[in-house]
Parts: structure tokens; C-alpha cells; sequence
């Protein structure tokens, strides 16, 4: 069963965990990964980072999206937690969490949900820069192969 | 009279537009996405840039990732917004 929030609040990495886990035991392995604002880009200095959404459009990919790595991987769960507005550097952003009877399933889909999530959900990314500049995040082509590496798989 | 659609415009769009949100009837002879922006550019210079020929605009119809060819049809929810850069 799958979790899909979109929030301005910070996420909480251990309950948000336990809530995947709760009243069951036939997992094995819980893939995590955890997004966050790093303090640079190109060399200059970020102050802030914010993030637009398409509120309705943006839950729908994100639901579509979880739905495809529960059925590809067979995963008994998967969580997706992404953050919106103003952040500072050192905050989480993103949350992945994706919950399989074994490690490999686990592992591999928490990438995919990540790779996908990137290329496929309506969220914009607009940098602040300490020289007073704002602008917004151009997409990457790293970005694009990475989520494009797993239409082979 | 037609329902009108309803447009969004999202990040670097909707600053070169001017506008996150609007209403219009679609005008004569605009059935399919590549015609309504066709129609858009041709509405004045912050449209014209935001919609540059060659540029990166996506768009989805009724919250789905749509194509230049994608129909369009009275009561419509269309957006456009750059490629997205989430995560």
C-alpha cells in the first residue's frame, strides 16, 4: 500500500518508517532515501531553495508512480514524501521508502522510485543565490538517463 | 456558449506570462495543444517569449502529461510549465 504526501512541514525519516512496517512482519528490507538542499550549484552559493508543485496533477504522478514500482518490484509498500516552498540548505526535500520481502527488490526500487519521481512529477526547483539572484533549476540530461535506464529493466 | 478551458502556467512560465491562472473559450479553429500555443505566442511579448519556438514548454491536459497533439476539448484543465526538476 502505498503513502504519497506532498507538505510543507519537515518529514519525520523513523515514523514515517514505522508507519510502512506497522502490524505486519513479512518484510524484509526497507530501501531508504532522503533527498536534501545541498549549499551549492555551479560553483556559487545557494542561500534557499524552492519548490513550486502542480497541487492535483503533482499527487496524481506521484500515486502513478508508486503504483508502477509496487507492481515492478513486487514491494510490500512504498511511502513518497516531497517537501514544497522555501528550504534552507541542509534540509530534506525527499522522502523514499520502499518495503520488500528481500534486499535486492528493496534496494532497486527505492532507485527507481527516486529516478522516476525526478522526471516524472510536476515540481520546479527555483535557486537563491547569495549574491541576491534567483533562477530556476534547468532539468539535467543525468537526470533523463537515469530515469531512462530503467525502461530496460 | 462552450465551457471555457482553464489554463495554469507554473514556474519560469508563469513569470514570462504574467498570470498562474486563466479562463477562455477556445478559440476558432484550436483543437489540439501545438494550436493553442500557436494561438498563445501570437497574444503579446511575454507570451511570445514564454513560448519561443524550440524552447522546452510541457504540457498535460486534465492533470496528463499531453503531447503537441493532444486534442483539446471545452472544459478542459491545460498547464503548461518547463520540464519538471523535482527531488
Amino acid at each position: 500500500m502505498a503513502t504519497v504526501r506532498v507538505q510543507a512541514e519537515p518529514f519525520d525519516v523513523g515514523a514515517a518508517m514505522a508507519a510502512l512496517g506497522a502490524g505486519r512482519n513479512d518484510i524484509g528490507g526497507i530501501g531508504c532515501f532522503v533527498g536534501t538542499v545541498r549549499d551549492t550549484a555551479g560553483g556559487r552559493k545557494i542561500t534557499a531553495m524552492t519548490l513550486e508543485h502542480y497541487p492535483g496533477m503533482t499527487e496524481r504522478a506521484m500515486a502513478a508512480i508508486a503504483a508502477e514500482a509496487e507492481a515492478r518490484f513486487d514491494l510490500l509498500g512504498c511511502t513518497l514524501i516531497h517537501r514544497i516552498g522555501t528550504l534552507q540548505p541542509g534540509a530534506a526535500i525527499v522522502l523514499v521508502l520502499a518495503a520488500a520481502p528481500h534486499r535486492a527488490a528493496a534496494l532497486a526500487a527505492t532507485g527507481f522510485l527516486i529516478d522516476w519521481l525526478k522526471t516524472r512529477a510536476p515540481f520546479w526547483k527555483k535557486e537563491s543565490f547569495a549574491d541576491g539572484a534567483a533562477e530556476w533549476v534547468a532539468a539535467h540530461d543525468a537526470d533523463a538517463a537515469a530515469a531512462a535506464r530503467w525502461q530496460h529493466g | 456558449m462552450s465551457q471555457p478551458v482553464r489554463i495554469l502556467y507554473f514556474a519560469w512560465l508563469r513569470e514570462r506570462v504574467g498570470t498562474a491562472e486563466e479562463a477562455l473559450a477556445l478559440p476558432e479553429g484550436v483543437g489540439t495543444v501545438a494550436a493553442l500555443i500557436d494561438w498563445l505566442r501570437a497574444r503579446g511579448p511575454g507570451f511570445a517569449a514564454a513560448f519561443a519556438p524550440g524552447g522546452s514548454v510541457r504540457c498535460a491536459v486534465n492533470q496528463d502529461f499531453a503531447t503537441p497533439q493532444t486534442t483539446l476539448a471545452p472544459g478542459d484543465e491545460i498547464a503548461f510549465f518547463p520540464p519538471v526538476t523535482g527531488g
